[in-house]
Formats: structure tokens, sequence, C-alpha cells
């Protein structure tokens, strides 16, 4: 979904309510719901039907080998239960967090916004040079990126050039600091969509209001704060919630760079779950470890819808 | 409203997904036997070596030119061991993807027979006049827990030391070098440092990055030489609170302590492998490492790199057991071999492609290009074979004191725990000792304390 399309379902789903607001009774009847039917039946098939298959899996034994593959068992809770017992899983559970707040919700959305911001000011020359450079991040395949960032962060590589022409002597940075790494990787490659969100919305705050501020004697912290992001919140709130669900899920730029390693200090979920089920063949484990990254994300979505209703009310 | 709405909608849903499922149900049956005469043929290449993609074509073209109507399609998957064992073990679990014959490493065997992916091979073998060829000691790699064969081996290998004659000259060391134990490793790689500071002196892998390597060749040389193993084969237990596990990851805490080994970022790379073969020996950088004795195939043409003088520069000898103790050299040994799938619709056509593929004439290129050792007498004697490369001899003489690994279907996840063990050692996360009891305790929790053995 491109940030245009964000915004305009956004301000859609403004109108739809107020449209609604005003009272107009709506039409009853099965016909209504026939249009929605094609829609439901894809959702259906390829959303809730894998849903439905992999908690089914987890409650199994399932395997890629040995005796489990061929008769799996049905084992109820077990791989749950054992989950919370795995100093693995709580771990790699804590990385995760970290690395939705760090690379996504501060990172790319405070920048985005930051640059978002600037561009408004900035003249048409400087903001077109910026667009593209954040952008070019955003069009990379995420495979090609995640070379980008390896060859960038590498012992020999481009960071510890740069460094070394100013004599300072790096480290290997996958090596010693591989989240830091992996959360830089993702900021870079991720803010150019929060950025594309802010700057349409940025376009859709009338120029009067923030003009009456100015009159008012409101200063640019002011207004931001009082005019500007209230006005966006829609937009802040929408975007907030697809990159937390897309950066919760980010295995390739990941596994690439550091492959979860070393020792495992950069193993978020998505590599847990990819490395219990495929490495170890344990496949119900592995399902089980990507419920939970489900649930940790319905529990996301959650928080920012209550967050955007509290605040119209 | 809404919720009437809502629930509507789910219904709806429920409904769906009961449909598709019914007819998906439905259509799985059939299918089966309308591809009768086509065999799919599925094995692995790699960047190094695309000697098996050459033996499968020529298999291919001989096998359709003698029999009308079959038509082999081959699959050759190219990437590390371990994804294509993952990719082999994705198409198996649905008999519509599973391969006919395909290329399987032997330490797989055992957990993918129980998982009911291999076809019991003894009636057809009973038939093949060819398999009085084989190696007594080389069929048992196929052979699984209920005695029956399941595949067909085509080559095998064994684990010695490599070493650099350049390197150990100059920093004093007689050639050709036989270390008799342990200590008389670490003292030729004290002696390179301090002769050439700039050269790694012995390498021993550790840590996940090089995941069976790391066992294979320096894990496991270490613990069998010790007489204590990973897996008690009389009872069917795994050992666990032995004090050889100790020793062998004290050995490789010096190692990696004394700055003997490369460096701990550089063993976790995945492709220190190709650091080693690639720049190390070639450059003279490295004394000397634990390696297969396929090694010489990164040497030779068309391998990882082209260094004809390494005949003349590397020397080989068998890694000494812990004190010199009886018998005097310790060796691990894998391979691969060619499978049927149990589902096939042809088993009889599938056999005898494997065959096709197995006869003299292809193992014996096989067994050369990819520098294993033979494991059938008629190419063992081949004259091709002997001079292949000058170590031929000298690895293949490791057979006698060589070990395989326990592949039972919990393997890999112990294998993956010796491995963490090896890497908290060399990072000095963790002493030996306490290394070895969070291995213990992994262990445990694996395999259940009722199937493991205090030694």
């Amino acid at each position: 979904m491109t940030a245009a399309e964000v915004v305009a379902r956004d301000a859609e789903t403004r109108r739809g309510t107020e449209q609604r607001g005003r009272g107009r009774p709506p039409r009853r009847g099965v016909l209504r719901l026939v249009p929605l039917g094609p829609a439901v039946l894809l959702l259906g098939v390829f959303l809730a039907g894998p849903i439905l298959w992999a908690f089914y899996g987890s409650l199994t034994n399932a395997a890629l080998t040995g005796v489990a593959a061929k008769d799996p068992q049905w084992v109820g809770l077990e791989n749950y239960t054992e989950l919370l017992s795995d100093p693995d899983f709580l771990q790699s559970l804590w990385l995760t967090v970290i690395f939705v707040l760090v690379s996504a919700v501060l990172g790319q959305n405070l920048l985005g916004l930051a640059i978002a911001l600037l561009m408004t000011k900035a003249s048409k020359a400087v903001s077109a040079v910026v667009g593209v450079c954040v952008v070019a991040a955003w069009v990379l395949p995420e495979i090609v990126a995640g070379f980008v960032a390896y060859a960038f962060f590498n012992r020999d590589g481009t960071l510890n050039q740069l460094t070394a022409l100013f004599g300072i002597d790096g480290t290997d940075w996958l090596f010693t600091v591989p989240m830091l790494a992996v959360i830089l990787a993702n900021i870079w490659r991720g803010t150019a969509f929060s950025m594309m969100v802010y700057q349409a919305a940025l376009n859709d705050v009338p120029e009067e209001i923030t003009e009456a501020a100015m009159i008012d004697g409101a200063g640019g912290s002011k207004r931001l704060w009082y005019i500007t992001l209230p006005m966006i919140r829609h937009s802040i709130a929408t975007n907030l919630m697809l990159i937390t669900l897309q950066t919760l899920s980010v295995f390739t730029l990941i596994y690439v760079m550091t492959a979860g390693g070393p020792a495992g200090a950069s193993t978020t979920l998505p590599l847990m779950a990819y490395e219990e089920a495929f490495r170890y063949s344990d496949v119900g484990y592995g399902t089980a470890i990507a419920v939970v990254m489900l649930l940790i994300g319905a529990v996301f979505s959650i928080i920012y819808i209550r967050a955007l209703r509290e605040r119209k009310g | 409203m809404l919720r009437d709405y809502r629930f509507k909608v789910s219904l709806m849903a429920v409904g769906v997904l009961a449909l598709t499922g019914c007819s998906g149900g439905g259509g799985g049956g059939e299918g089966g036997t309308s591809q009768s005469s086509a065999l799919r043929i599925v094995y692995q290449t790699t960047e190094a070596n695309a000697t098996m993609d050459e033996v499968m074509k020529k298999a291919k073209a001989d096998f359709e030119a003698a029999h009308d109507g079959v038509t082999v399609n081959l699959e050759s998957i190219t990437g590390s061991d371990e994804d294509y064992a993952t990719k082999l073990a994705l198409s198996q679990r649905s008999p519509d993807t599973a391969p006919d014959v395909f290329y399987e490493d032997t330490f797989k065997i055992r957990s993918d027979v129980d998982a009911g992916y291999l076809l019991n091979l003894d009636q057809y073998l009973a038939g093949w006049d060819d398999w009085a060829n084989f190696n007594e000691g080389a069929k048992e790699a196929g052979r699984a827990d209920d005695g029956s064969i399941y595949a067909v081996p085509l080559g095998t290998d064994t684990r010695a030391i490599w070493y650099n004659k350049n390197v150990l000259q100059k920093a004093g060391v007689d050639v050709p070098w036989a270390p008799k134990d342990w200590n008389a490793i670490l003292e030729a790689a004290r002696a390179i440092k301090s002769s050439q500071p700039d050269v790694v002196p012995f390498n021993l892998y550790a840590g996940t990055g090089t995941g069976e390597g790391t066992v294979m060749q320096s894990f496991y040389q270490l613990l069998y030489g010790t007489g204590d193993t990973l897996y008690d084969d009389a009872e069917g237990k795994w050992v666990v609170g032995s004090q050889g596990f100790i020793d062998s990851l004290a050995f490789l805490q010096t190692l990696y302590q004394e700055e003997l080994a490369v460096t701990p970022a550089e063993a976790l790379d995945p492709n220190v492998w190709q650091m080693v073969f690639g720049q190390l020996f070639p450059e003279d950088k490295l004394g000397g490492t634990v390696e297969g004795s396929y090694s010489p195939s990164f040497w030779q043409e068309g391998g990882l790199v082209d260094w004809p003088e390494y005949g003349d520069v590397m020397g080989v000898a068998p890694f000494p057991t812990q004190n010199g103790q009886e018998p005097g050299a310790v060796s691990m040994s894998g391979g691969w071999t060619l499978a049927v799938g149990a589902n096939t619709a042809n088993p009889d056509l599938a056999f005898e492609f494997l065959t096709e593929v197995m006869n003299q004439e292809n193992s014996l290129q096989y067994t050369v290009a990819n520098s294993q050792i033979a494991v059938r007498t008629d190419v063992a004697k081949d004259p091709a074979y002997l001079d292949a490369n000058p170590f031929v001899g000298d690895v293949s003489e490791l057979v006698s004191v060589t070990n395989y690994r326990p592949a039972t279907a919990d393997y890999p996840q112990i294998s993956t725990a010796v491995q963490e063990a090896t890497e908290a050692v060399m990072m000095g996360k963790q002493t030996p000792a306490e290394a070895a009891a969070e291995f213990d305790a992994a262990v445990t929790d694996l395999v259940g304390a009722e199937n493991t053995v205090q030694k």
C-alpha cells in the first residue's frame, strides 16, 4: 500500500464517519452484503484459512523429519508451555519488542515526520534531492537492502573504511553490536514510508488554520503541538499501525545481515520461528512462535485503534 | 445491528472455508498414475562443485536412450547443505511433490526413514549384481534402525590435519609432520606464532556459524580422541557429564585464548572455510587445520581457487588422540547417498535410474571430481582414482579409525547444542566446565533424562 492510498483511505474513513454521524438510516437486507462477497471470500481463503491452520499446527508436534513427520500427534498447549520456559524465546521476545519500538515507533516514525516537516519549509530542489535519497532505500527489494546494509556494516565494509579515513579503528559492527546494526538498517530502509505518509497528511492541513494560529501568536513548536499533530493524528495512528506490523515481521533484512547471530544476539521472533521450524525441523514449535507473533501484532493494533477512538470522543 | 452484521460475515467466511476445504481434499487423490513414465530427480549443486550435475545429465541421457517413453526430470538445487535438506524435506511432506530419486546426506537417513520418506531397498538390491562391489563398511551408511538398507552410498570421506609445509618449516617444525598428541599440536602452533606473528598457527572451527563443520572438523575430532563419545551405541543413550567433553572444550579455549586460531568474529562467519581454503593456505598464512579428505577438490582446476602447487605445499597427517593413546589417530566420516522416495509411482524404474547413476563409470567420475573416498572396490582400484590427488592413499587409510555421527532424529538439535557450547567457550562467555554443564542440561531437556547416561 502506498502512502497516498493510506491517506486517501484515512480521509475516506473520516468522511464515512461524518455521513453516518448525520443519522441517515442504514438500509438493511442481505442484498447489501453481496458486493462484499468476493473480498470476504479472498480474506477467508488467504488470511483466515492459513491463520486457523497455523493455530491448529501449533497444537501438534508436526516435524519435517523423524517419526513426528509421518504421524503428527496432538499435543495440546505443550508447545506454548515450553515456549514460556524457554530462555531463548524470552530473549527473542525482548529483542523483538526493542526492535519494533526503537526502529519503527521511534526511528522510522519520528525521522519520517521530521523529514516531512522540514521538507514543507525546504526549497523544491532540496526536498527533491532528500526525497530521492530517502525513497531509494525503500525502492530496493528487501534482500538487496539487506546486502547493502551487510556491505556497509561488515568488518571490511564501507563504514569501517570511512572511519579509517579519519584514523579511527572501526569495530566489527555485526559482531559486537548486532542489534544496533539491524535497527539502524531498518530505520534506513523504512523511513521513506513514514515520510511519504506524513508528507501527504501535511498537505491536507489547511493553511488558514495555521495562519490563524500564527496571528494568535502561537510559535513554531506550539503550532506543531496544538495544530499540526492533532490534525494529522489519524495518519499518525495508521502509520504507526502499519510500520509496527511490518517491522514485527522483518526477516530477510536481519537474516542477510547477521542470520540472528552471534549466539542469538539478534534473533527476533521471525528468525527464531524459522530456525525452529526449518533448521531443527520442529514445525509445531515454530508455528507456535508464529501464532505468538500474530497475537503481539493484534495487541499493538488494538492499542492504536483504541488510542484513535478515545481521542475522537 | 453491527454485531448482527459481523456475525453474518463470519458465518459466510466459515462457510467458504468449509467449502474450499472439502474440494481441496477431494482433488488430492488423483493425478498419481498419469505421469507414470516420468521420474523426478532432486540433487544439490554447490558453487564449488557441479560434478553431481554433470553425472546426472549424463545418466539422464543414457537412461532415456535405453528406455522408450521415459522422461527424467532433473531438479538441481543450488545452496548450502542445510538449505538443501530443508527444501528436500518440505517437498517430501506431500506425495505429490516428493521426488522419485534424490541425493541424501548420510546423517539424515535415520530420521528420514522414521519420517517414512525413504523406500526400503532390500528387495531391489538383492537383484543388483553391482551391489557386491560395494565396500561392506560403506554399505552400513544406508542402514536404518530396522536393519534394512534405504540408501546407496556415492562416496565417503574422512577428516585429517591439513598443514602448510612452508609455514611449518619456517617455524622449525620438521615435515612430514605427525603430531603424537594434542600437546604436540599446541607446541607447533606456539612455535609458528612466535616465528610468524601474521600467520594463523592452527585453526579449529568453533561456534554456530560453521554449523556441522564445527563438530565434524573440530569438536568430534577432539571428543572421539579422548575415549569418550557423544552417544552410547550399545545402550542407545546420549552421554552427559563426560570429562572428555570438558577436555575438548578446554583445548578449543586454549587455541582461541592464545590467539592460535582465527578471531572469534571470523570463526562465526559461515564462509570462514572459503577464507581457509581460498586465501590462508595458498598465501602461506595458515599453519594447519582439520578438514575433510575432499579438501583437494577446492584447489584443483574448477574448484574454489586454482592452486596447482597444493600437492607440494600441503601435507596431511592423522589427527592424534588426546595423549597418544590407542588407536593413535581419530577421524570422522560422512558422505552422500542416493535414495528412492517411499511414495514413488514407479519404484522399479526409479531404482533402475539409481543404478544407472551408480555404475562404475559415473561413480568414478563423482568420486574423483569430489575428492571422495571410493565406496566401490572397482573404483578404488582404478588408476584414475588412485592418481586423482597426492593424498588419496593417506586419507583412505583413516577409514580404519573413523567414527560416524549418531544420526537420530534428535541429532540436529544436539549438534547445535554442541556448537553453542564451543561458541560460549570461544567467546570467553563460559568456562569449559560451565559450557559442558549447560550442554548436559540441553540434551536432557531435548531427549529426556531416561535417554541419557552419565559417564
